[in-house]
């Protein structure tokens, strides 16, 4: 079963400045799943978003099913029997699975919608596929990983044969990424072609029949799954050999450094986001948060560091109160803190690369004598710190905002670790951040524990929580349902825990 | 480095001359020649010490109205309330000026600095609305706009308690003793002068001073300015506080140095032309001295225009908001000039938080 269902030839997008994809190759057959790998700027979203309709190529033909195809947009793209999944979801949450599926295109009866043939037609698309979703249940009320699977039978309903899922596990636990893989493999046994984007091996290696992989805009290599492994495809990707194993040795624990006892606090919407927290963090140990995003880990870094008020409980670092402490006091004791949102939170992107590195110390001698800035001493610091932490930035001068992700996080980790005495509070440090940066950032922060610092590391990557961590706490709906080492854990365990199907 | 300053000063240089080139059509439709309508603009604001004094006249509380608007924005703060705020100023340093008698070396400051408190008192309410109940500074600026017009034009009208007891039907304070004066330096103005300096004193502030990098910071990413450990709330009070003192200095400068009293009306629209300064001088404290000479200039030749050239002084007005609309809208110009977008340079200013929280 060899009939293309996708070919495109010699695609080139250039954006001012910028080769966003240089004469790309991609071909999909029929029930064929192709992952599509690559770092963050690889030219992975261009692509797919040239063979959706939302750019329009600078150069390079696509045939669908073997006809020649010129793609005007979304729309044109959908009429041709294509789907795509959105990292994030498009659907109304009040409404019924059956209605967010049929929106568009709904069935009708006179004037009014055949909400009975909607119903209908979906329990039939879901039950064909496998997807198990009942048409009658209101989406908002669904686990993410069913609402997902509402977006594919949305693109399913529409007829589409050609499926691209733009890093659908990123949402997921570990169960319901199992549970996608499944669906997919599921979905390319009925006929359907799959273009899988994700930056994670392991899922590429599990369920992909072929492999691009893109770097720099341009297709660096592509393979059939079965002669590939995890080393080579990281290789292809960065360009360099990569190590995945974090090296450290044995925890050696001190005396507690962070201690909360009762932690309650309300999140934006004034919901209670953390009940009852207890937790310890020793120094000289690695306590991984994990959970599946947005249940408590952002309020609890930020009560943590200062940001959030905190409705009940007591946190203590140190030995001293902190509970109503500001994020200054807190600094103060050596703390710590690489924000969950690097750009909002964590950076002044019109700053320089130098004033970056001093905003958390910017007050304080050497970088502030009676009131006036030193601009020498923040120098110095930019020069050394740049140098320390291999930051590649053109200049200190230079504006922090036209760095890449990964030397942005790299600019923070600089500033917030090389001060650090007592507690490093962590939050997705390695999110959206190149697989080089990711190593040199793992090793900083095994670094600061094995220097005697207590690290709280909140991560949605098990695999990063499993490789860094030496305590293990999970999260779920702002509760403590697990507090583990992490030795005796298992990734099985901590994703039903996360998954909230265990009480610990 | 070059290259940089040639960028901040092309978008606009760029607007300057569209606007005089709208002006120019508009003469054009109404008749006139717009060479000589021009050339008596020139004429009637730099031609002699008469002239250039008026220019200066006009120009101070203009750099102090556009230093207003520029440190507010340097929070992101958008301050339409220069105008009520100068009024304010403006009205009680004249009190202090006729209702007190001193040695010059206090009067004159204390008339000034009682003004800029007093307008700082309006900022400092916007300030803590905002800071404590996310009210949003263009609603209560502008409202404030209203209280203190109203409240200036009361203080001086017939049953007003700072009313000029010899002039009648006319609203208007008495005049300033001479203590309070402004001297004036072989025909200019020295007021002009202390606004240099204000401007000045900003630019270190906000280039040097920890507290300026506080207030860029918050203006510019308030979150990373909390996470930096930056009281964001105090530093919109103290910026807002600043801004309408600026504002009200301005107006005391008015008050002691060119008008010698407070009279309503005065000094209407000044603190309106404070944006457009502010945002011609792209919030540089410096730049907004150049940027308030033209924008004054302009003002102090239209008289001289209209007599010469018979264009209606109005079409000055025309001119300036003209210039504000290409500032505001550099994508316009960049259409209109086939001006590329580099999307990293400073071309797109942050100016003002949004609205709501």
């Amino acid at each position: 079963m060899t009939t293309s269902v996708l070919r495109a030839r010699g695609l080139t997008k250039r954006f001012p400045g910028v080769l966003a994809n240089d004469s790309v190759d991609l071909d999909l057959n029929r029930g064929e799943i192709v992952g599509l790998l690559g770092e963050n700027g690889a030219g992975k979203s261009t692509l797919v978003k040239m063979l959706f309709g939302v750019y329009e190529p600078d150069e390079g033909t696509m045939e669908i099913g073997g006809e020649p195809a010129d793609i005007s947009g979304p729309a044109d793209a959908i009429a041709k029997g294509m789907g795509m999944v959105h990292q994030h979801f498009q659907l109304v949450g009040p409404l019924t699975v059956a209605d967010n599926v049929v929106l568009g295109a709904e069935p009708r009866s006179g004037l009014f919608i055949d909400e009975k043939a909607a119903v209908e037609s979906v329990r039939e698309l879901s039950e064909k596929f496998g997807l198990d979703v009942d048409p009658g249940a209101v989406v908002e009320d669904l686990p993410v990983g069913v609402q997902q699977r509402v977006e594919i039978l949305k693109a399913l309903y529409r007829g589409a044969d050609i499926l691209i899922l733009d890093e659908p596990s990123a949402v997921l636990t570990p169960q319901e990424t199992d549970e996608l893989l499944e669906v997919m493999r599921g979905l390319a046994a009925t006929g359907v072609g799959i273009i899988f984007i994700t930056h994670k091996l392991r899922e590429i290696l599990a369920v992909t029949d072929r492999v691009v992989v893109m770097r720099g805009g341009a297709v660096v290599g592509a393979a059939d799954t079965a002669g590939s492994t995890q080393e080579g495809l990281a290789e292809l990707m960065v360009g360099r050999p990569v190590i995945f194993r974090v090296e450290k040795d044995q925890a050696v624990p001190g005396p507690t450094v962070l201690y909360v006892q009762g932690l309650v606090a309300r999140d934006d919407r004034d919901q209670r986001a953390l009940d009852n927290i207890s937790l310890q963090v020793r120094s000289g140990e690695i306590v991984g948060v994990a959970g599946v995003e947005g249940n408590g880990q952002r309020e609890l870094v930020e009560t943590l560091t200062g940001l959030r008020r905190i409705t009940s409980g007591t946190i203590t670092i140190d030995g001293e109160d902190v509970t109503r402490a500001s994020p200054r006091d807190i600094h103060r004791l050596g703390v710590g803190h690489v924000p969950e949102d690097r750009e909002k939170d964590g950076l002044v992107s019109s700053y320089s690369v130098a004033d970056n590195l001093v905003l958390n110390r910017y007050f304080k001698k050497p970088f502030s004598k009676s009131g006036l800035r030193d601009f020498a001493a923040i120098a110095r610091n930019a020069e050394k710190l740049v140098a320390d932490y291999g930051v590649a930035t053109p200049a200190i001068t230079t504006g922090v905002g036209t760095l890449s992700g990964g030397n942005k996080q790299k600019v923070i980790v600089a500033r917030e670790l090389s001060e650090t005495t007592s507690l490093v509070v962590a939050s997705q440090p390695t999110r959206g951040v190149d697989v080089g940066s990711i190593e040199f950032i793992h090793e900083q922060l095994v670094s600061a524990r094995d220097q005697g610092a207590g690290v709280l590391l909140v991560s949605a990557e098990l695999d990063e929580i499993f490789s860094l961590a030496d305590r293990i706490v999970v999260l779920y709906r702002g509760r403590v349902v697990g507090d583990m080492p992490a030795a005796d854990a298992t990734v099985e365990q901590v994703g039903l825990l996360m998954a909230g199907a265990v009480d610990a | 480095m070059k290259q940089r300053q040639w960028d901040a000063l092309r978008l606009p240089l760029i607007a300057v001359a569209l606007g005089l080139l709208v002006g120019c059509i508009l003469i054009v439709l109404a008749g006139n020649n717009p060479a000589t309508a021009y050339w008596a603009l020139v004429k009637g604001s730099l031609s002699g010490v008469t002239e250039l004094g008026r220019t200066l006249d006009k120009a101070t509380p203009l750099v102090m109205g556009g230093l207003a608007v520029a440190v507010a924005f340097k929070a992101g703060l958008f301050n339409i309330g220069g105008q009520g705020q100068l009024l304010l100023g403006a009205a009680v340093a004249a009190y202090f000026g006729f209702r007190f008698s001193m040695p010059t070396v206090i009067h004159l400051p204390l008339a000034m600095a009682m003004g800029g408190l007093a307008a700082g008192l309006l900022g400092w309410l916007v300030g803590v609305l905002k800071a404590t109940r996310g009210t949003h500074e263009v609603i209560t600026t502008i409202m404030l706009n209203f209280v203190a017009a109203n409240l200036t034009d009361w203080l001086t009208s017939r049953d007003g308690p700072w009313k000029d007891p010899e002039s009648g039907a006319i609203a208007r304070t008495p005049l300033v003793n001479e203590s309070a004066e402004i001297p004036r330096l072989g025909g200019l103005p020295t007021g002009f002068l202390v606004a240099v300096l204000a401007a000045g004193i900003c630019w270190w502030v906000f280039e040097k001073t920890n507290f300026g990098f506080e207030v860029r910071t918050t203006g510019l990413n308030p979150k990373a300015a909390r996470y930096a450990g930056i009281k964001t709330q105090r530093i919109i009070v103290t910026t807002m506080v600043m801004s309408a003192f600026l504002a009200g200095v301005g107006g005391a400068i008015e008050t002691q140095g060119v008008a010698g009293r407070f009279q309503p009306g005065f000094n209407t629209g000044l603190g309106f032309d404070g944006i457009t300064i502010a945002l011609l001088a792209r919030t540089n404290p410096l730049a907004v001295v150049p940027a308030a000479l033209l924008i004054g200039a302009m003002d102090a030749g239209s008289t001289l225009m209209q007599a010469e050239a018979d264009v209606a002084p109005e079409i000055i007005s025309v001119i300036q908001a003209s210039i504000l609309f290409f500032i505001a809208a550099p994508s316009v110009v960049r259409f209109i000039v086939r001006m590329r977008s580099d999307a990293a340079t400073d071309d797109d200013m942050r100016l003002s938080s949004g609205w709501g929280a």
